[in-house]
């Protein structure tokens, strides 16, 4: 439960954040809100030998609309993506989303460039942005660059990022009014989820269900032909390739997968 | 007048919600400056031969003073089982020498200079490991295939009772239901893990600060395992942030910390993390049970049969021994004709058992509660009815159980009476019905049990008994030792009060002392819910005879008759009959000699605390997820001295036991590996899971101590768990299902009534 020993640098901008990642090479890893990190680095799963702590740069800190988007800030943390009154208007499956992380502790601490950059399949803001279609905007030496959610997550904590790159903001397209819905399916109120489903604008997206946050394409596709929630809901499992733990097997989680889209469909007012 | 029964606040409290308590970990002290760091390097593989350990890496490594393995440990005890009916082949060292058998048992020692440097350091050494097979399943470890203690014969530790099961019992019945199930193994999880601090003083005497339940046997346990005579040690107790049972006398690791300083010459300091506290403290509960109940449609039972196959762990410890307390509450409140019970203990390579909150008694009740709900669910009759028909009649005078349990009293037809009349009963299963018949995807269940205890046991060195001093200073205010241990309980508060309601000294003027053996050499600590019923009572007899002793000096100073002499409580004063000015205060008193007496209380016997729970629950029947709705509880402890106090036991017991049901469970895989060491696997329960429970009065005063008080610690693990686990298969058993095994986590709620509904219930 002690970290490898670790040399400690702060970026005070995006700028800074990308010349040091340059400087350290892949011995150096950004730091936000260390929710993910610390604890890989206590049990001894990561130990960088750089810290580069990005948690300090508010200029990165921030919700606010941009044209048809809202822009978040990589260093926005879940408590404020929650109680943002922006996203809760515009787009509150992500509010919503963020809200359910862990407990209040996490939060506070959590940022939603770190969540996604992490890219644990089984996280809540990672499905948010699949099921939204959002981008993540990111900066490397060469400048930024936008990558969509379906090219993003790559596989087990695994993303489209370069080493040298870092997101500096999510992109999402305002929706107000337009119904949706969240599924997370947890033993207790501060767990991860055993498997979530979320769903706006004919789009699903399923937590837990892979490597990744997975479209239920299926579902999607049935959806757009007319089908009903109970129908479509019916094929949200297939082609997802589950992984199986104590919590669940994978033929439990195919069934949760089912259950929960089409509860999530329910409430984004999908008619059975 | 009198404070007793009142909600006097604990006055603990300030200094853990402001300050903060001193824990071992933070402790400072003179004596402990220069003290160095122990890291236990642990096993990482569950049964294996060690072929060798190469420590050459480690010396480098930095801030390293020294490493030691089992090679280096020679002067120190063998464990072996604590009774004699124990296999004593199944031996321990303090640090395993030939062979490993759970995952976390100590292998080496490191000392650094700072604790940090510890966890880089044990990473290099290597231990030569030449793996053995794993032994996780009780039926495996039953079939002796392979043998953990290949020179004990077998692995199993010890049994208990008839050696032959009467094959005759169930001959009356016309219905008879048996079925295994599971009362899982679960980890104590205390806030504050383990920890030691040691030093050898000059007169080659051990100071040894340990988290513990009651530092006397600490001492002993410690004394034991150094080789050492007990008058050599001393343990001191700081702050504990929570025990359960497995802080009772001490680990292997707290030895070999003395040890380290003894042999190092200096004072030296451990505390483990979380990780190791999951793998390396004793885990409780681990049986694998066989009810079979039989008797009459018509709700009689007539016979009902227990069999038990404890889990020991990998060494035999406090938990092989638990299995003897199940059998001595098997027919817990039943008047049942032919009752049998047998039990077994087997060691598996698993972190070895302990006591737990309950410690073998929730076991009994699990068992019988759910046996009861089979039973009704057979003849389709309602469980509360099944249980009326066989309740034992309220008793008054002392009743043997048949299985060498005397109850010392009960009413536990009132004890469920009300129980059901508070949860609103009727309006409970009508609400049931009109679910079902709607299709309700949220299944109502409720679930009830009864149980009977034993709180209060007698110790090995006699009858059940407490010792305390109380002492009044000239300043007017007060000390009081005790030999009983709090760690959360609030002692402190409760047994100033009962001083204060003799002596009317103010509560916040008496300091209560406890858990430094060289200022209170004896005691028995803290567990079995013994504390108030023993270590209360002589706090308030030890009252009661310094006012015997002070109305004797009054007398004389006073010059009066000591028959004259009148305590007024509320002056903390003897007063002269008709004389108003002639007084003297016990802390006059006190200011012309010291005022003290030591008292030991001796109790007649156990007492047998008893109640009923009701759990209400709603399944998601798509889902499998449970949610405790509603938990309406009756604990009889006796007479209650502080409501707030008992309340806080409780609630606290009550979620635990709700956790049991719902939630907890150390797991290993096949091959031994711990796959719940850290609490993201551990699903401890939080206030987030459970409803605010609803605990209902009820005080039969026991005989046995002038407090009427009987246990109340470890009444909520014991009633709760089966309560919701009854509940949660009640939701569902219109869909056919009859049993399902705690934890009852989604996935395997859904599987039985999707089993169920396949017609395989
Ligand atoms: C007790 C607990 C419960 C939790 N429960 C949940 C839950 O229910 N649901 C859930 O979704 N999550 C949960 N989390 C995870 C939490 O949301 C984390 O905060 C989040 O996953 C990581 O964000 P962070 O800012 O803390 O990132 P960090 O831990 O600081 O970093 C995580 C990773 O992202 C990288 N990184 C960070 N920021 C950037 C960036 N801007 N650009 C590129 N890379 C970056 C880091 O280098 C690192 O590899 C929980 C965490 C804890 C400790």
């Amino acid at each position: 439960m002690i970290t490898s020993p670790f040399d400690f640098v702060t970026a005070r901008s995006a700028e800074q954040a990308v010349a040091l990642l340059g400087e350290y090479g892949d011995d150096a890893k950004l730091l936000a809100g260390g929710h993910s990190l610390l604890p890989m680095m206590k049990v001894r799963l990561a130990a960088p030998a750089v810290l580069v702590d990005i948690g300090g740069i508010d200029e990165l800190a921030y919700v606010r609309l941009d044209g048809d988007d809202v822009a978040v800030g990589a260093t926005t943390r879940h408590a404020a993506v929650a109680t943002s009154a922006v996203l809760r208007e515009q787009v509150p499956l992500l509010a919503h989303a963020a809200g359910l992380v862990g407990d209040p502790q996490v939060r506070h601490r959590g940022t939603i460039g770190g969540s996604l950059a992490h890219a644990d399949p089984a996280a809540d803001l990672p499905v948010a942005l699949s099921a939204l279609g959002g981008r993540v905007v990111v900066q490397g030496p060469a400048g930024r660059r936008e990558i969509g959610a379906d090219d993003f997550f790559q596989g087990y904590f695994t993303t489209a990022l370069a080493e040298d790159e870092l997101i500096v903001e999510v992109r999402l397209a305002r929706r107000p009014g337009q119904g949706w819905g969240y599924e997370k399916f947890t033993r207790r109120a501060n767990d991860w989820a055993i498997v979530a489903a979320a769903t706006v604008g004919g789009r699903v997206s399923l937590a837990n269900m892979g490597s990744q946050p997975v479209r239920a394409l299926s579902t999607e596709q049935a959806l757009a032909s007319g089908s009903g929630a109970r129908d479509a809901a019916a094929l949200a499992a297939e082609g997802t390739r589950p992984g199986e733990d104590m919590h669940g097997d994978a033929e439990y989680r195919r069934h949760l997968a089912r259950v929960l889209t089409r509860r999530a469909l329910a409430s984004a007012g999908v008619a059975d | 007048m009198s404070i007793l029964g009142t909600r006097v606040l604990r006055t603990e409290d300030p200094k853990f919600m402001t300050t903060g308590g001193v824990y071992t970990e933070d402790l400072v002290d003179e004596r402990l400056t220069g003290a160095v760091y122990v890291t236990f390097a642990r096993s990482p593989i569950a049964h294996a031969r060690i072929n060798g350990i190469d420590t050459s890496a480690v010396r480098d490594s930095d801030g390293v003073l020294a490493v030691f393995t089992a090679a280096d440990v020679t002067d120190t005890a063998t464990l072996r089982g604590m009774t004699r009916d124990i296999n004593q082949e199944m031996t321990q060292t303090l640090l395993a020498s030939d062979t490993v058998r759970y995952v976390g048992e100590p292998v080496a020692i490191v000392v650094t200079e700072q604790a940090y440097q510890g966890e880089d350091a044990a990473d290099l050494i290597d231990v030569d490991y030449d793996p053995l097979p794993a032994v996780i399943d009780l039926h495996d470890a039953e079939s002796d295939k392979t043998l953990l203690f290949p020179e004990a014969g077998s692995n199993t530790a010890v049994r208990y009772g008839p050696p032959q099961l009467d094959e005759h019992l169930f001959d009356d019945c016309e219905v008879v239901v048996s079925r295994e199930i599971v009362n899982q193994r679960v980890a104590p999880a205390p806030m504050e893990s383990r920890s030691a601090a040691a030093v050898w003083g000059e007169d080659g005497r051990l100071v040894a600060w340990i988290p513990n339940q009651g530092a006397q046997g600490t001492r002993a346990a410690l004394a034991a395992m150094l080789k050492v005579s007990p008058d050599k040690v001393r343990i001191i107790t700081p702050d504990v942030g929570g025990a359960f049972g497995a802080k009772f006398g001490a680990d292997p690791e707290h030895a070999l910390v003395a040890w380290t300083a003894r042999r190092l010459g200096r004072p030296v300091r451990w505390s483990e993390t979380r990780y190791e506290n999951l793998m390396g403290m004793t885990h409780g509960r681990g049986q694998l049970q066989t009810v079979t109940i039989g008797g009459r449609r018509d709700g009689t039972v007539l016979a009902y049969r227990l069999e038990v196959l404890q889990d020991c762990g990998g060494y035999p410890r406090i938990g092989t021994l638990l299995p003897s307390l199940t059998l001595l509450m098997t027919p817990g409140t039943y008047a049942f004709a032919k009752v049998e019970s047998a039990a077994r203990s087997v060691v598996t390579t698993t972190t070895p058992m302990g006591a737990y909150r309950g410690a073998g008694r929730p076991e009994a009740t699990a068992a019988v509660e759910r046996a009861m709900d089979l039973f009704a669910a057979e003849i389709g009759m309602d469980p509360a009815e099944v249980r009326r028909r066989n309740l034992l009649p309220a008793f008054t005078e002392p009743r043997n159980n048949g299985f060498g349990a005397l109850y010392d009293s009960g009413d536990y037809a009132t004890a469920l009476d009300r129980a059901l009349e508070a949860a609103g009963y009727g309006r409970l299963r009508a609400e049931q019905v009109e679910r079902r018949a709607r299709g309700d995807v949220k299944a109502l269940g409720i679930g009830i049990a009864c149980y009977v205890e034993i709180t209060g046991a007698g110790a090995e060195s006699g009858d059940p008994h407490e010792n305390a001093t109380v002492e009044v200073h000239p300043d007017g205010s007060a000390t009081i030792l005790t030999g009983t241990s709090p760690h959360g309980q609030g002692h402190g508060t409760a047994w100033a009060m009962l001083a204060s309601d003799e002596l009317g000294i103010p509560v916040e003027r008496i300091t209560v002392r406890h858990g430094d053996t060289d200022l209170i050499p004896e005691g028995g600590g803290t567990g079995g819910s013994r504390s108030l019923q023993q270590g209360g009572a002589a706090v308030r007899q030890a009252s009661q005879e310094l006012l015997e002793v002070a109305r004797d000096r009054a007398a004389d100073e006073l010059e009066v008759d000591a028959r004259d002499l009148r305590f007024d409580v509320d002056r903390s004063a003897f007063t002269v009959a008709g004389v108003q000015q002639a007084a003297v205060s016990l802390a006059d008193l006190a200011g012309k000699e010291r005022l003290f007496v030591r008292a030991v209380f001796t109790a007649p016997g156990a007492t047998f605390p008893f109640g009923a729970h009701v759990a209400v629950v709603e399944v998601d029947t798509e889902t499998g997820k449970v949610e405790l709705s509603r938990l309406i509880a009756v604990d009889d402890a006796g007479t209650i001295l502080n409501p707030l106090l008992a309340d806080g036991q409780r609630h606290g017991g009550i979620a635990q036991g709700a956790a049991q049901a719902l939630l907890e469970e150390v797991v290993y895989d096949a091959d031994g590996n711990p796959l719940t060491a850290s609490f993201a696997d551990y699903p401890f329960l939080s206030a987030t899971e459970v409803p605010s429970f609803e605990l209902v009065d009820m005080q039969t005063p026991t005989t046995y101590n002038p407090l009427g008080a009987k246990g109340i610690g470890e009444a909520g693990t014991i009633g709760a768990t089966p309560a919701v686990q009854n509940a949660v298969v009640d939701a569902v058993s219109h869909l056919g299902v009859r049993h399902i095994d705690m934890p009852t986590s989604p996935q395997t709620v859904w599987r039985a009534i999707v089993s169920a509904s396949e017609g395989n219930a």
